[in-house]
């Protein structure tokens, strides 16, 4: 309002030092879709070789080192990156803060990722190769037996690594120390919470991770033995290490989604989201599980029955607190009054699906009936449920739900529609039928299969193709939006949203909240 | 034609197709055809029990997802705004989030009974009637039968699928990707029990109809077993990444009754004793080219190349080893490279092998070096 206040610099370097929020976000937004394209092209790569039995484009080699790329910039370099974008964006604007608790350490958590990324990606251009060990790296084919590249991995892990702390750290800085007067911790919204919990999440687990890469590195480069059984090391060691990681990991991912699901599914059924106080209690107890279920990943590595079994029952304990999560958001829409613009229908499309993921994740969890699953497209398809129809549905959600504010652009809905549809189909097509196949007893991770599996595999890389190219009208949508999009004024761009960043200008001004707004006696998230 | 427009329709029908199918295949259970969509309930106790374990907790998902499912679609289809309605307001309900964190616990605690008998019929490997120890290597298994009088029947078992296959100048056969040269035998209705280790890196040794998998570390032996109640040819495949070949190598599991198992394992020590003379016999240079061919195509292509030029491995032809020093080209293939993917074959390979195959890449791909390795060199350069 104030005219002394300044808007970002001109130019490159407003982009470079800029200690922005809202610049940040975007920035990391923009940099996980960018990842998204790439880590989709080695996706497709591997879908083209696996169009028929036999090798056709590439060999078995590239095409290992096209499933650990594929696996690590997915996890490393979309999904999480656009999170934390997401974060970036919305944490201080619905908590009513003017920006990040710890603005230049936000500048550095961001532009430390493009080199580490350019560095993981140039790895193809090596002698030996890229990393071929797939995205969970297991020793010692990851050590002893790794490409020379491996040295650029280990390193590259680190940065990222880096770069998650540092944003966490800023996110529970920022949530703890700068919620506007009369925000309670129980009247945050959702996204804040679970966002929250995701930091200490990744704040107890990414240093788990460097451990350890840097043992990896210890052994490769330095005469170690952790993982070495020759030298009197434990290669099992490496598989429990990197779970104690992993499994958070997979939560790391899925709570915010979880988050956005929760704000964007009460708006278009203009009714409060129910049960708020369960869903904070149920994320808290998936956080706290998520510790202690580690070796269900490592079911067949030969664990004692007394370990075997409790990490059986830890696991399935974890479809509780999960359940309770469905049934809210399906409860939420009961009795509301719905409509059904294009962030909606990716919420319900991230609710049948990841419910299916969950249903699967319990199948799995039956460490017996995981002897036959485990390593098999089974967990292929369980986990791209969950990732790509849980994390990137409702990261797609995300977007078409704050562009308007974020641009004050409407985005064109028959095109967000559309995506949505060819997506969904295009997601099932793709990983409906791993089902089949994993169960049939088709191992994941190899370059070519029998021929009893070439139906269904065939059906699968079409679906990819497919959904592929609806990434493709997604990009278009969103630069359409921007550049020439129907403008809008209207503070709440949609008449079910609620919270504070509706309640700022549309599009959302450089500066917000710098006099921190007053809460009314009504609940944030009701 | 007709696989082609079984093919389209199966193409074209999509998921619903699947579904009905993948009820029906659990319903059927699966006899002698391959099970294109559902875990098979294989040939071992364990095995149905496993498969039954699989079809409850899939009806259960299946019941709760109609149940779940049908809520929100009603709420979908009837409480839109379209419709006119105006929304409710309520936001809690102590008594309803009970029940749906109370009931679920109850249904997972039924899940794990049988889940926990099971698994301690999985563990239970006491009462075995024959040990056989499984390594894997990049990218072959190795079975060993150890018997109490020392006297150890062991083989490699390799893909038999010719690479004109896998790389399709030729058809593909019936068992594509999923034969070996030489299949793991073992007798009908006989407990055995598996030592499953690794020499490299870690595989999985898995074979669907015999509810075996277990993973294959170096360092490590981990047990399992089975009991296949049904002759037959089982196949399997590795199941943990192993490098670049993981996709090729199978497991075959000949299952035979105990008077064919007896004839084989005899077989097998009569074809042991054969090599023990060979080891004493100095063959020609043809006779060592042409095993060494042999040897060569089975164990070293992989990653030296068809033509010694090279891959994974370093290439062969011209290579400063294989047309150096002969003592120093021995010493590379009995004890390989330390830290590499070279391994040592010298336990891999008997001697007449060894020393064919090491003449073969003294002598072939252009390499011209003239000399001769016999068994009997092998076996003193072992010596030391
Ligand atoms: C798993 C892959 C692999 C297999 C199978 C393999 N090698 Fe090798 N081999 C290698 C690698 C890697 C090197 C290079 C080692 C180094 O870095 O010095 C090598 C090097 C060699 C060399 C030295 C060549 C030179 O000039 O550097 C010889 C000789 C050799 N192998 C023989 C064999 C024989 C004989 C077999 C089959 C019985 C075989 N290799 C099978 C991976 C393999
Ligand atoms: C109901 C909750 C869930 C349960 C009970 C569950 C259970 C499991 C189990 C037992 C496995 C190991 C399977 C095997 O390798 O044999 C697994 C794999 C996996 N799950 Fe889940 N899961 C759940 C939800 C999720 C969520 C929410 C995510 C991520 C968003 C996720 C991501 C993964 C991934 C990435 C793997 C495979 C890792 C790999 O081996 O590469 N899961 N899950
Ligand atoms: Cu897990
Ligand atoms: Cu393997």
């Amino acid at each position: 309002m104030g005219d002394h206040h300044h808007g970002p610099a001109k130019g490159l370097s407003r982009w470079l030092f800029t200690t922005n929020h809202k610049d940040i976000g975007t920035m990391y937004l923009w940099f996980s879709f960018a990842m998204f394209i790439m880590g989709g092209a080695f996706a497709m790569v591997i879908r083209a070789e696996l169009f028929q039995p036999g090798m056709q484009l590439v060999d078995p080699a590239f095409f290992n080192q096209m499933t650990t790329l594929h696996g690590l910039v997915m996890v490393f370099g979309a999904i999480m990156p656009s999170f934390v974008g997401l974060a970036n964006w919305m944490i201080p604007m619905m908590i009513g803060a003017p920006d990040m608790a710890l603005p230049r350490m936000n500048n550095w958590s961001f532009w430390i990722l493009p080199p580490a990324f350019l560095l993981l990606a140039s790895s193809l251009f090596m002698e030996g190769g890229a990393p071929a060990f797939g995205w969970t790296f297991y020793a010692p084919l990851s050590t002893t037996y790794a490409p020379p590249s491996v040295t650029y991995f280990i390193f590259s892990v680190h940065v990222l690594g880096l770069s998650s702390i540092m944003g966490s750290i800023n996110i529970i800085a920022t949530v703890m120390n700068m919620r506007a007067p009369g925000m309670t911790y129980m009247k945050m919204p959702l996204f804040v919470w679970t966002w929250l919990i995701t930091a200490f999440l990744l704040v107890a687990v990414m240093p788990v991770l460097a451990g350890a890469v840097t043992m990896m590195l210890m052994d490769i480069h330095f005469g170690t033995s952790f993982f070495s059984a020759a030298g009197g090391g434990d290669p099992v060691l490496f598989q429990h290490i990197f779970w104690f990681f992993g499994h958070p990991e997979v939560y790391i991912i899925i709570l915010p989604a979880f988050g956005v699901v929760s704000q964007i599914i009460p708006a278009f059924s203009r009714k409060p989201l129910f049960g708020y106080d369960s869903m904070v209690y149920a994320t808290a107890s998936i956080a706290f599980l998520s510790f202690i279920v580690w070796a269900h990943h490592m079911y067949t590595v030969g664990m004692p029955i007394a370990g075997e079994l409790f990490f059986m029952y830890a696991t399935m304990l974890i479809a509780v607190p999960t359940g309770v999560k469905v049934f809210n958001w399906i409860t939420t829409m009961w009795r509301g009054a719905m409509t059904f613009e294009t962030p909606m229908l990716f919420c319900i499309g991230f609710l049948v699906l990841f419910t299916i993921g969950g249903f699967t994740g319990l199948m799995l969890s039956i460490a017996p009936a995981d002897f036959q699953y485990h390593d098999s497209y089974f967990v292929v398809a369980h986990f791209h449920y969950v990732m790509v129809a849980g994390a990137v549905f409702s990261m797609t959600a995300a977007v078409y739900y704050w562009l308007p504010k974020w641009c004050g652009r409407m985005y064109n809905e028959t095109m967000g529609k559309t995506h949505f549809w060819i997506s969904f189909i295009g997601f099932n097509v793709t990983f409906f039928p791993q089902h089949f196949v994993g169960l049939a007893g088709m191992p994941r991770r190899i370059p070519d299969y029998a021929l009893q599996f070439a139906d269904f595999n065939m059906m699968s890389s079409i679906g990819a193709f497919i959904y592929g190219a609806s990434q493709i009208l997604f990009l278009y949508n969103v630069i359409a939006t921007i550049v020439a999009g129907k403008p809008v004024s209207d503070e709440k761009v949609w008449d079910g949203a609620e919270g504070l960043e509706w309640t700022v200008a549309t599009p959302a001004p450089y500066h917000t909240f710098e006099t921190p707004p007053t809460l009314d006696a009504k609940p944030a998230h009701a | 034609m007709c696989f082609e427009a079984k093919r389209l329709a199966k193409l074209a029908l999509g998921p619903v197709l699947m579904l009905l199918s993948m009820v029906s295949a659990g319903v059927m259970a699966a006899g002698e055809k391959v099970n294109e969509v559902n875990m098979a309930p294989g040939v071992t106790a364990v095995g149905q029990n496993i498969f039954d374990l699989h079809m409850t907790i899939f009806w259960i998902c299946v019941i709760i997802g109609l149940l779940v499912f049908g809520v929100m679609f009603y709420s979908i289809i009837y409480h839109r705004k379209s419709r006119g309605v105006t929304p409710a307001t309520f936001h809690e309900s102590t008594k309803v989030e009970i029940a749906w964190t109370v009931v679920p616990f109850l249904i997972l605690i039924g899940m794990a009974v049988p889940a926990t008998s099971t698994l301690l019929e999985i563990y239970d490997v006491e009462d075995a009637e024959m040990d056989i120890l499984i390594t894997g290597y990049q990218w072959k298994w190795k079975y060993e039968y150890l018997s109490d009088d020392g006297e150890n029947v062991s083989f490699f078992s390799n893909l038999r699928t010719p690479q004109s296959e896998i790389y399709n100048s030729e058809d593909k056969g019936q068992h594509y990707l999923l034969e070996v040269d030489e299949p793991l035998v073992i007798p009908v209705d006989t407990k055995v029990r598996f030592l499953v280790t690794a020499n490299d890196v870690i595989h999985a040794w898995w074979v669907p109809e015999l509810a075996v998998k277990r993973d294959a570390i170096p360092g490590f032996i981990n047990e399992t077993w089975t009991l296949a109640e049904e002759e037959g040819i089982y196949r399997g495949q590795c199941a943990e990444l192993c490098g670049k070949d993981h996709g090729f190598m199978p497991v075959v599991v000949n299952v035979v009754s105990q008077g064919e198992y007896d004839e084989w394992l005899s077989g097998k020590k009569a074809e042991a004793a054969e090599i023990k003379e060979l080891m004493a016999q100095t063959f020609t240079m043809d006779e060592l080219m042409e095993r060494g061919k042999a040897v060569y195509d089975r164990n070293c292509l992989a990653c030296h190349g068809a033509n010694g030029e090279g891959g994974v491995g370093t290439a062969i032809a011209a290579s400063a080893i294989a047309t150096g020093d002969l003592a120093g080209h021995l010493d590379v293939g009995i004890n390989g490279v330390a830290g590499t993917a070279m391994q040592a074959f010298g336990g891999q390979i008997n001697d007449v092998e060894m020393a064919a195959v090491i003449t073969y890449q003294r002598n072939a791909f252009g390499n011209n070096m003239g000399d001769m390795v016999q068994p009997i060199d092998v076996f003193n350069h072992k010596k030391g």
